[in-house]
């Protein structure tokens, strides 16, 4: 998915740009406060193994492969902020050393494939962790989920960065159709190897694990050679309060970021082409005319075309639909399974109202 | 050990190219680029003239055309993108060996090849013409955050060592018999990248506690310092001004 | 430095420590090495080895007793100076060498200090002389052989011109050649070294006097000679000597002490 020079047009390679460097100029910040001092061995070492992760390889079907993007293993297993970082590092030496993107675009690779992927597959994760019961299967379960809809996430974003800035006048529905059903493909590789590779880590060190910090497996006592749960502190009930209420702040902003992103793709992929397409219309422009004037005026190439907006929707509904289906099932499935409290069961009915 | 990727992308050299400070061709770099991007389509004799300048510096930097040539391939996968272009564009047709094209998906493909191959071209000779330390000393120096040069060189420092980790573990799974060829073996793969993620995770708590005992106190010190003459700045401009005047007169003409 | 010769380099007393999960790893050790005094630290695996070297330069801090260097306390405030006086040379080359080039890692030390320009050039390639490394100062790490990145690790540590030398297992991985080559360098230092191994041979060769840790505590100290062949006492501590090697047999190349 590296984007080549030429490939989107010079503004909103600018404007990519500037959203990268906004969002690594937040990470860097973010890394300092999850890592301290420890943030430029620890995060240049988690790049480096992103870097190699990308090169393994991991067989479709006979003859085909495909490789890991790494944006939603990075986010799991070492946080949102150092996940950001992490990619971009990767993505800006791949674009300096080995021309894998074009130079121009880094701002759009940085933005699509390290952005949107570690924001949505984390926001995704934490929002399904908050209302799965505390087991690392459940960590397992929302990782997988969480880098499944990462990457036809990035697919959108891209074709939403594409729909605006794109050089060719493909129709966006097209483009979306084929990049988001491609990519959902490539997300089921991507979501059962991060899925399988955060169960690993969880397995061996779960301290290592990033978003399961909140899993504190109960102290146990031996007593007579057999081990025993240790009785729980006096404080023990005020403190699980404690935990379901930041928990709960976490799926909201979780929710409210994912919302967010939702609305963003939608407004530049529907609102703007609607715009154009007004404008088109009050001006009586026809088809024709409209491209005799892109053959003469040298800014044609960065006007924004026309968008089949229908199709376009429909896709992000899509994509959308099947976060919120997903995400509610679950969470509706485990609520009513571990009969966990009211409050919970709540959050959950009111997300499949939503 | 395997020698690293610094020896596939930098090729020795001490000419005029290579001598110039990092900073002063990354910033030429990617001024050329930019301007590369901002050419209109349609001035195709314009992008042979960026060819031109780029074959004059390859020739300046004796950097054979053969070695450029294999480090385009990385280009391939878009090479596809854009040959599907003309079949999926909208607008007016062309027939073409009896095949509907779509004239504005020709010119889309056209500008795709043309300025992702002179962009990758130009990344290829800064690569090949910069060491890797110098690259990132020359980023430091271009005000990148020193915080994302340092993860950087980390990451470039042990890039190798966490490859190199990656094959012994692949070895050794080939060792035992074990072929990865469908989706069943996904799971042998992720324990894979799960070990590794642990032994670069721990990798990087020892290396902190090795730069703790030699004093490390959250920044690093400043050991090199790259810096450039006016004159070095006026050399490597060249690239970028006279391709901006090419640009320029594809505008105007 | 320290001025009165008779300020013994490492002071370490009843050091008791348990990690933040409970496991506790030091049982009160005491131990002391003498200025130029060069010590092997023997024990089994899990004896708690790398937990004792850890709190040489004040990376574990806050269990029970002291440990001071060169007559100076290891406490928070003196942290700076304490790690310039302890040069610890980690197991593993490639996590010591952490910097892009040779020469960079060897001024990481000394410029972390704040020394600048021809002081620190000097410094540097005084280090790598002393480690015979010299040429290959501009060669990134990860491009030298396993035996000349082990040198270059104790060269980054000598450029801070530490009062005691602390190797983690220096012999481990070595080819013979390099194993002697690295053996003929630690010998012509004029340093204070402590040096944890499994390499019974190598401490005979190398150290005149031997400790061994066993559980958390010291259990035996004496002439290194003595201690292997003492088999009851090797037994008991999971240490084993190499097939054909035999302690008694006088050494062709005797170490200076």
């Amino acid at each position: 998915m590296h984007v080549p020079d030429g490939f989107i047009n010079a503004p909103v390679s600018v404007a990519a740009g500037a959203v990268a460097a906004a969002a690594v100029a937040v990470s860097l910040r973010g890394a300092r406060r999850e890592l301290d001092e420890r943030t430029a061995p620890l995060a240049g070492l988690v790049a480096a193994f992103i870097f190699a992760v990308q090169m393994l390889n991991f067989p479709v079907a006979a003859g085909t492969s495909g490789h890991l993007l790494g944006g939603a293993l990075a986010a799991i297993l070492v946080g949102p902020y150092t996940g950001v970082l992490c990619v971009s590092v990767v993505l800006l030496m791949q674009g300096i050393l080995f021309a894998d993107g074009g130079l121009t675009a880094l701002g759009v690779n940085v933005t699509v494939m390290g952005v949107v992927t570690v924001v949505v597959a984390y926001a995704i994760f934490r929002g399904l962790l908050g209302i799965l019961p505390p087991t690392r299967r459940s960590v397992t379960v929302a990782a997988f989920v969480g880098a499944l809809l990462s990457v036809p996430a990035a697919a959108a974003a891209f074709t939403a960065v594409y729909a605006v800035g794109g050089t060719t006048d493909v129709p966006i529905g097209k483009v979306i159709t084929a990049m988001v059903g491609v990519h959902v493909l490539i997300g089921i590789g991507e979501a059962a190897i991060t899925a399988a590779t955060v169960g690993a880590v969880i397995a061996v060190r779960p301290d290592l694990v990033h978003g399961a910090r909140g899993l504190t497996a109960p102290l146990k006592l031996r007593v007579d050679g057999a081990l025993v749960d240790a009785p729980a502190a006096a404080g023990a009930p005020a403190a699980a309060g404690a935990g379901a209420g930041s928990t709960k702040k976490v799926w909201a902003t979780g929710l409210v970021t994912a919302l967010v992103l939702a609305g963003f793709v939608s407004f530049y992929a529907s609102a703007d082409p609607d715009g154009l397409e007004k404008v088109a219309a009050d001006k009586g422009i026809d088809e024709k005319v409209e491209e005799h004037a892109a053959a003469d005026s040298p800014l044609a190439d960065y006007g924004v075309k026309d968008v089949d907006d229908a199709r376009l929707s429909g896709g992000l509904a899509g994509v959308i639909g099947v976060g919120v289906t997903v995400v509610a099932g679950t969470g509706i499935f485990w609520a009513v399974r571990r009969r966990r409290t009211e409050d919970l069961t709540a959050t959950a009915t009111s997300v499949s109202a939503g | 050990m395997g020698a690293g990727h610094a020896h596939k992308l930098y090729r020795h050299g001490h000419s005029p190219v290579h001598g110039l400070p990092p900073h002063c061709k990354l910033a030429a770099t990617l001024a050329f680029v930019v301007v590369v991007v901002s050419t209109p389509r349609e001035a195709v004799w314009a992008f042979g003239l960026y060819a031109a300048l780029l074959a004059a510096v390859a020739a300046v930097a004796r950097i054979p055309a053969g070695f450029l040539l294999r480090r385009l391939l990385i280009e391939v996968p878009f090479v596809a993108f854009a040959v599907l272009m003309p079949f999926v564009a909208e607008g007016e047709r062309v027939q073409v060996l009896g095949m509907s094209l779509s004239v504005s998906g020709l010119w889309g493909a056209w500008n795709v090849l043309a300025k992702g191959t002179l962009g990758v071209a130009a990344s290829v000779l800064l690569a090949s013409t910069t060491e890797l330390r110098a690259l990132l000393l020359g980023l430091q120096r271009l005000k990148l955050p020193p915080l994302l040069v340092q993860i950087a060189s980390f990451m470039i420092r042990y890039g190798d060592v966490i490859s190199d980790e990656m094959r012994r573990m692949s070895i050794a799974r080939r060792s035992r018999g074990f072929e990865a060829s469908g989706i069943r073996h996904w799971g042998v793969l992720a324990k894979t990248a799960g070990a590794l993620f642990i032994r670069s995770y721990e990798r990087g708590e020892r290396v902190y506690l090795a730069m703790v005992s030699r004093g490390y106190a959250g920044s690093m010190p400043v050991i090199d310092e790259v810096a450039a003459t006016r004159a070095q700045w006026a050399y490597a401009s060249v690239l970028p001004v006279t391709a901006l005047a090419v640009c320029l007169m594809g505008w105007t003409l | 430095m320290d001025p009165v010769t008779s300020t013994p380099s490492l002071e370490v007393a009843g050091l008791a420590y348990a990690y933040p999960d409970g496991h506790q790893a030091l049982f009160g050790v005491d131990l002391t090495v003498g200025q130029g005094e060069r010590v092997a630290l023997l024990g089994p695996n899990g004896a708690g080895k790398t937990t004792l070297v850890l709190h040489l330069n004040g990376i574990l801090t806050g269990g029970v007793g002291s440990v001071s260097v060169a007559g100076l306390p290891v406490e928070k405030r003196n942290l700076a100076e304490i790690r310039r006086r302890v040069g610890i040379v980690f197991q593993d080359p490639d996590d010591q060498l952490f910097m892009p080039t040779v020469r960079e890692d060897v001024a990481f030390g000394p410029a972390a200090a704040g020394m600048r320009g021809a002081e620190l050039e000097e410094r540097v390639r005084t280090a790598l002389d002393q480690v015979g490394m010299a040429d290959f100062a501009d060669r990134p790490p990860h491009h030298l052989s396993f035996g000349q990145r082990r040198r270059v690790a104790v060269a980054t540590v000598l450029a801070m011109r530490p009062e005691i030398l602390v190797l983690d297992e220096p012999s481990s991985n070595l080819d013979p050649a390099s194993r002697r080559e690295l053996a003929d360098i630690l010998r012509s230092l004029d340093v204070t070294v402590l040096m944890v191994t499994h390499d019974l041979p190598y401490a005979l060769e190398l150290c005149p006097r031997s400790v061994v840790l066993s559980e958390g505590a010291i259990a035996a100290d004496g002439r290194t000679r003595e201690l292997l062949c003492d088999d009851e006492l090797m037994r008991a501590h999971r240490l084993e000597l190499p097939f054909g090697f035999d302690p008694r047999t006088p050494l062709l190349t005797r170490p200076a002490h």
